[in-house]
């Protein structure tokens, strides 16, 4: 499995390599979404160029230089992990606070439970979302639950589980998967997937700080892609507030990760094409989302299109589908439609086909339009 | 040894290095993609093996798979081909290289650890069809630590389950060295309760004495055993690690020039007269003539249909549908 790449500066480059052949002749393989930048942060001081694993990296150094009881741990993670996210750390903070765990996901979320019930930080890297089921129970049935079943007694609150996250190109089975929605079904965790490096390190702090137990999916494809000016100092970004990256007034399109590049795409050739305002939403946080912003957007517009990579059935577009139903029934034009994975599990070589692209999106928008 | 099969171990592992060298060429031509993990330098682990056990028995192993689905007898074309994503491959092209099967090979698995309990439940079949068979179920050093192993290892010796439990002990687990990830390196005594063998892993004859007396061992009732294999992986973790960071290179020099499995059975082949230099030479043409028909089939072999996304996801004697991206796309799926 795994990209494997592993400590080495050099496995890493080709890893990722593998992964984002934008620029490779066969254009059957050409990413499927093209990165578009935030602009410049102004309010939080200085900043330099970052690509996604970068920003990452620059998060873990500020939490680690701020708070003397933050450690990190996961398979390889002391010589930087498969994506390099951690490289540098252990050599700056010292091999007790960054260290490598054995392979035994079950065993280092609990491990990572067990130090934040001493109030200690604990943030925890499982080397890919494909392989955070073991942990499934700890996280589900442990973490989740602490604090409820205690009383308020104990709690895992400074837990974070960070995860590469979403289709790479070529990850087949399992290096590919989105598991968000599993999670999503579970009250007491909070789940993000950032949509960029500025976005990945704001939202990163405010879940290692945050006093719940967080999982941060990290959309791996974009790990080298994606590169914008992050600011060097520490910042939040907070937890559970959508927003909305373009104003429009026919349809919202509601995306969170790599989606949010596909319907920006979407949202330009819907006014090129069909003179059609989209309003764009990054939902950030999956739990617990944002309905207020979702529903006046949809209250607005009268549509709705949520695209995600995992499966269309008991995806989390399933929920936001049915919440804004109850919440906007009477100011729907059109069927609320979701774009998103066939029902199959992630394919080897169908890949291209699978994913919810944007031509798919826009075809729906189009339908949607002339419902 | 006899001569015979002496001949057969020799053209057998040179195939599977060949092959794997191969598929290293092909992948830096981009014609196989993904994930790809290759088993060249540790060939003398499923050569012994399979030499002293029958091909009723049952085998599972992780994802370096492609010695072990070549030995169980998928031939090199099939096995390129599913590395290349054609119809012909092994697993229709749907697998890649982690998943391969065939005729009493259960893969070829993703997961690190996932297939050790799976091995034990295909004992238990064994046991209780009551037909002699053995399952040989292996996983990796890095594997050795997952809590499933330890799981597994209770219930066989409880149920005294006809398992040969094998870690095949590479060194490392991706950039990980068995020191870092291991309280305990001595992987044979991880069963506890269960006896356990260290065995030389480069030595093909070693491999398969150890397993001749494991086999029995589980057909006579005993129960489980778990054998360590000693060896090593001349590739890195998997085709995007170079594997030279974590381990020098005069490491992996001194293991090709002192230990490499083909190596010692061919000198030991020439040393005792049991084959001329030249009669080795022989096979080593035969065996890349093969290989190269083979990789000339996996380039040329069509592509599954599209069709072939959705089926295979449940059994069903009726084809139903398989939702798609959007309302309006769906797929039939047969079973
Ligand atoms: C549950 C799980 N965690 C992590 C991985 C990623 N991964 C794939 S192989 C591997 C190392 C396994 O090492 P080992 O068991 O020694 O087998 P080897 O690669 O040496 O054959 C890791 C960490 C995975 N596939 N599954
Ligand atoms: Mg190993």
């Amino acid at each position: 499995m795994a990209l494997a790449g592993l400590g080495l500066r050099r496995a890493a480059v080709s890893t990722l390599r593998l992964s984002l052949t934008t620029g490779s002749p066969s254009r059957r393989r050409a990413a499927h979404f093209t990165f578009q930048p935030d602009p410049e942060p102004t309010q939080y001081g200085q900043t330099q160029k970052m690509n996604l694993f970068q920003s990452i990296t620059s998060a873990l150094d500020n939490a680690l230089s701020r708070d003397p009881t933050a450690v990190i741990f996961g398979e390889d993670v002391s010589f930087g992990g498969v994506f390099r996210c951690t490289v540098g750390l252990r050599d700056k903070f010292g091999k007790d606070r960054v260290f490598n765990t054995p392979l035994c996901e079950q065993g280092i979320v609990g491990f990572g439970i067990g130090i934040a019930v001493t109030g200690a930080t604990a943030i925890a890297e499982i080397q890919f979302a494909d392989y955070i089921y073991p942990a499934f129970d700890q996280i589900v049935n442990e973490a989740a639950k602490y604090r409820y079943r205690s009383g308020d007694l104990f709690n895992c609150g400074s837990l974070t589980i960070r995860a590469p996250w979403g289709c790479v190109g070529h990850g087949a089975l399992y290096h590919s998967q989105s598991p968000e929605a599993f999670f999503a079904h579970c009250p007491g965790l909070k789940v993000v997937v950032p949509r960029g490096p500025i976005e990945a390190k704001g939202l990163l702090l405010s879940c290692i700080e945050d006093k719940n137990p967080c999982i941060f999916f990290e959309p791996k494809i974009m790990y080298r892609a994606a590169v914008e000016q992050v600011p060097v100092d520490p910042y939040c970004i907070p937890l559970s507030q959508a927003e909305v990256l373009q104003d429009g007034s026919d349809v919202t399109l509601v995306a969170w990760g790599t989606q949010v590049h596909v319907i920006k795409e979407v949202a330009v050739m819907a006014q090129e094409k069909l003179g059609v305002s989209c309003e764009i939403i990054d939902l950030k946080t999956i739990l617990p989302w944002d309905v207020e912003t979702v529903c006046k957007s949809v209250a607005k517009t009268g549509r709705l299109l949520i695209t995600h990579e995992a499966p269309v059935t008991g995806g989390f577009a399933s929920e936001i589908s049915s919440t804004v139903q109850e919440e906007c029934f009477l100011n729907l034009e059109a069927p609320i439609t979701r774009v998103c994975g066939y029902d199959t599990p992630f394919p080897h070589i169908f890949e291209p086909f699978y994913i919810p692209d944007k031509w798919k999106c826009y075809d729906a928008v189009r339908k949607m339009i002339n419902y | 040894m006899t001569r015979e099969q002496g001949l057969q171990y020799y053209k057998t592992m040179q195939t599977i290095r060949r092959m794997e060298l191969k598929a290293d060429q092909l992948y830096k031509q981009k014609i196989i993609r993904g994930f790809c993990h290759l088993y060249d330098g540790q060939e003398a682990c499923c050569v012994g093996l399979e030499a002293a056990i029958n091909r009723t028995d049952h085998l599972i192993t992780a994802y370096r798979a492609h010695g072990f689905t070549y030995t169980r007898g998928i031939p090199v074309r099939e096995i390129l081909a599913e590395l290349t994503g054609r119809i012909s491959g092994c697993a229709k092209g749907k697998g890649g290289s982690m998943h391969m099967y065939a005729k009493n090979f259960y893969g070829g698995n993703g997961i690190v650890g996932a297939q050790v309990p799976l091995g034990a439940g295909i004992a238990l079949a064994c046991k209780y069809f009551g037909k002699d068979e053995i399952c040989v179920t292996l996983y990796g050093d890095g594997a050795a630590n997952q809590g499933q192993i330890f799981e597994t290892f209770n219930m066989a010796a409880l149920w005294k389950l006809p398992c040969i439990f094998i870690c095949e002990n590479n060194r490392y687990g991706m950039g990980t060295s068995v020191e870092r990830a291991a309280a305990s390196t001595d992987y044979y005594k991880r069963g506890d309760f269960i006896p356990g063998l260290r065995v030389d892993g480069m030595d093909v004859l070693a491999v398969r004495e150890a397993t001749k007396f494991a086999a029995d061992h589980c057909r006579a009732g005993k129960g489980p055993i778990v054998m360590e294999l000693q060896t090593y992986r001349y590739h890195g973790h998997s085709m995007s690690d170079p594997g030279v960071s974590y381990r020098t290179r005069e490491e992996i020099q001194e293991v090709r020039s002192k230990s490499d499995p083909i190596t010692l059975l061919k000198d030991r082949m020439v040393n005792n007269n049991l084959a001329s230099v030249e009669e080795l030479k022989e096979i080593d043409v035969e065996v890349r003539k093969e290989i190269e028909d083979a990789a000339q089939f996996a380039t040329t072999d069509p592509e599954p249909p599209l069709e072939e996304l959705g089926n295979h996801i449940y059994y069903k004697e009726a084809p139903f549908e398989v939702r798609g991206p959007n309302q309006w796309t769906r797929y039939k799926s047969v079973g």
